[in-house]
């Protein structure tokens, strides 16, 4: 062996191992078989990863069960619109574990102003939190096509913190050089919300605020005339594949998990995980058009986007890269008042403040 | 050992002679002609003289004018920020105009740019194109090369030119940008229902890796005969020496067959120009005669059918609603 040649291959050893070392997961990495031999429908984790991520989403033990019976709520608390029903033990069983859920620091004067009854709306943290209770029994009671018998408590998203950490604004219209580049939809950036790839950085906002067409691919093999003609764009592609990425990221999982790539838009070769995400799609419309947005004028400038809109709800904000939210655990069933909806009868006579809300 | 080293061995430092070039060619070749040590290592060691021309500073120009604008369309992008214009190169690109403008003009910054841009980029190629074809005919060259050549340009204009046009928008184009360009290709097959049904991907897939393994085997082969002379290919085509002999015993021997030494540069020839022409064609009808590739291949049998592995069917939740969002 020549010098040179010793050196080349020294260089190239030391080369190849710094570019390994750069994005090398060692072995073993689990991989879980989830479609028919030959179609790579495979999910790959790396179990040191997950090990990790199991304990990240440990749920927090559920406060003592209480004895059925009692009167409801609404009989000895004033203003209580939306759990009126629920026993009065339940009703501040479920209102501590709010409280541990959201502001364990601050405790109920996170919502209730101190000095001040707790029927007073004073802080707009308790019309928020009024609003998310109503998600909350929405989600668990008319979204049980995504949600499962598993449901959801305030801590899926919320996890001790006031706001979820997974949230998102629209971006506003980037203001830069738009003389020249004008309306690239915020296009062509390395950005973390489509995994550093350059595609539409907010793939959000025209499909889970809006409704925009998700499905591009036609339904035919041949172009169509008239109605049945399909007119998506490749354009229109590159924000469904914005929204894909979301989903993927989202749940930590591959395209794969839900689609057969031989064809993404065939249901017959999708997995039945396809379904479910297809209603959370739906769910997170939902929540983000009849819960968020209505709450706008509630938030302080302080707690809204850059361009003056509410926080919203994506996938992330309860999957929060896992698969299940908290890993499937079943932290809803405790807790009956938020799986029901439960209001007193009284309930519907709104005070003032809260009806201007609408 | 002398011929299996990674870089070249002998290093030839004589001026070309040249061939006497036609009249017509009045644009002679300017600079004093220097060697370059480490150039020698990878091919020929001599710069210059250069030959300009009035179609190569034709192209040049237009090639600036083309990379300026995409460039500093691309700095703006990033508020003229150097740091992130460096940082953000390979995300960074000059869209095509909104499908909703049709093949009308749009206004500058909505893709006006991307027109004046590619309609730049394409006289360059072009005017390049003609350089190279009349630099071939000066020499008393075959114009092989600028066919070859031409065939690329034939892809080129089919994703920019006319397939848009045939599809009566220019946002059916490409992107300019190196991530961009990537991700429009994911997306373009997206919307048409998987590119790799489109048959005529497959063949240019086949000619592409072909034409890979005939480099790496004809390469190979030369070098691995250059001992007794294989490297002076073009005689041995007619006057078949013991490096031919050698060359030919060795792929009947591994393989049962063997080109000549002319034939295997046809092969390579037509290895690399069917790889962009039958590439064009599978794009050229994609949207325009064909909308959902995986369909077409079902339709034809050509897409295989896998067995259900879950139980009961995955049935389109839309098909239930009535709602197809």
């Amino acid at each position: 062996m020549s010098c040179v040649t010793k050196f080349f291959s020294a260089l190239g050893t030391v080369v190849a191992l710094v570019t390994l070392s750069g994005c090398w997961e060692r072995p073993p990495i689990d991989s879980y078989q989830r479609g028919f031999r030959g179609t790579a429908m495979v999910e790959l984790n790396n179990p040191r990863d997950v090990a990790k991520q199991v304990v990240a989403n440990g749920v927090p033990d559920a406060l003592p069960a209480v004895p059925d019976g009692g009167p409801p709520a609404s009989t000895v608390y004033k203003n209580v619109q939306v759990l009126g029903g629920v026993s009065v033990g339940e009703f501040t069983r479920t209102m501590v574990s709010i409280t541990n859920w959201v502001a364990p620091n601050e405790g109920c004067n996170y919502c209730h102003k101190a000095g001040e009854g707790f029927e007073a709306d004073t802080l707009y943290t308790k019309v928020v939190a009024r609003k998310m209770l109503q998600m909350t029994q929405a989600i668990n009671v008319d979204n049980k096509a995504h949600v499962g018998a598993t449901g959801v408590t305030c801590y899926t998203c919320h996890r001790g913190q006031h706001i979820p950490a997974n949230i998102w604004f629209t971006p506003p219209p980037a203001k830069s050089a738009s003389k020249m580049t004008g309306g690239d939809g915020l296009q062509n950036k390395a950005s973390k919300e489509v995994a550093l790839m350059s595609l539409p950085a907010d793939g959000l906002t025209p499909f889970l605020s809006q409704s925009m067409d998700i499905r591009v691919a036609g339904t035919n093999a041949l172009p169509m005339r008239g109605e049945a003609r399909n007119t998506h764009t490749i354009k229109q592609a590159e924000w469904t594949y914005s929204l894909m990425v979301h989903m993927s990221e989202s749940l930590g999982v591959n395209c794969t998990y839900c689609h057969n790539t031989q064809s993404f838009g065939n249901w017959n070769t999708s997995t039945p995980q396809r379904v479910t995400a297809w209603h959370g799609i739906r769910m997170a419309r939902s929540l983000n058009n009849d819960y968020m947005e209505p709450l706008t004028p509630v938030f302080p400038d302080s707690r809204k986007g850059a361009g003056g809109d509410v926080a919203k709800v994506g996938c992330s904000t309860c999957h929060a890269g896992a698969y299940k939210p908290l890993f499937g655990a079943q932290m809803a069933k405790d807790f009956p008042a938020l799986t029901n909806k439960t209001p007193a009868p009284e309930a519907t006579a709104k005070p003032k403040k809260v009806a201007a809300l609408k | 050992m002398e011929y299996q080293n990674i870089f070249t061995r002998v290093q030839v430092h004589a001026p070309y002679d040249g061939v006497p070039l036609p009249k017509s060619d009045w644009w002679g070749r300017d600079g004093k002609p220097f060697f370059v040590y480490w150039l020698g290592k990878f091919g020929d060691a001599q710069v210059g003289p250069f030959y300009l021309g009035g179609l190569g500073v034709a192209s040049a120009l237009c090639f600036f004018i083309a990379f300026e604008i995409i460039g500093l369309n691309m700095l703006a992008s990033v508020n003229w920020d150097p740091v992130q214009f460096v940082r953000q190169l390979f995300w960074l690109a000059l869209e095509p105009p909104s499908p909703g403008y049709g093949l009308k003009i749009p206004p500058l910054n909505e893709g006006g740019w991307w027109l004046m841009a590619g309609f730049f980029l394409t006289m360059s190629i072009l005017l390049w194109w003609l350089r190279m074809y009349r630099r071939a005919k000066s020499l008393g060259m075959g114009t092989h090369v600028a066919w070859a050549f031409a065939a690329a340009i034939w892809l080129y204009l089919v994703l920019g030119f006319i397939r848009p046009v045939l599809m009566g928008n220019w946002g059916e184009a490409v992107p300019f940008g190196i991530f961009p360009h990537l991700d429009w290709t994911a997306a373009f097959s997206i919307r048409y229902g998987n590119l790799f049904y489109n048959p005529f991907h497959m063949l240019s897939i086949a000619f592409l890796y072909g034409s890979a393994l005939l480099f790496a085997m004809h390469g190979a082969t030369i070098l691995a005969v250059s001992r007794f002379g294989g490297e002076r290919e073009i005689e041995q085509i007619v006057d078949r020496g013991t490096a031919s002999e050698r060359a030919a015993l060795f792929w009947r021997w591994t393989m049962g067959f063997n080109a000549s030494m002319e034939s295997i540069h046809r092969w390579a020839w037509w290895f690399a120009v069917l790889c962009p022409l039958t590439g064009g064609i599978g794009i050229l009808l994609t949207g325009t005669v064909v909308d959902n590739w995986y369909l077409w291949a079902v339709k034809h049998g050509v897409a295989p059918m896998y067995p259900a592995v879950y139980p009961g069917p995955v049935v389109d939740p839309a098909l239930m609603q009535g709602v197809a969002k």
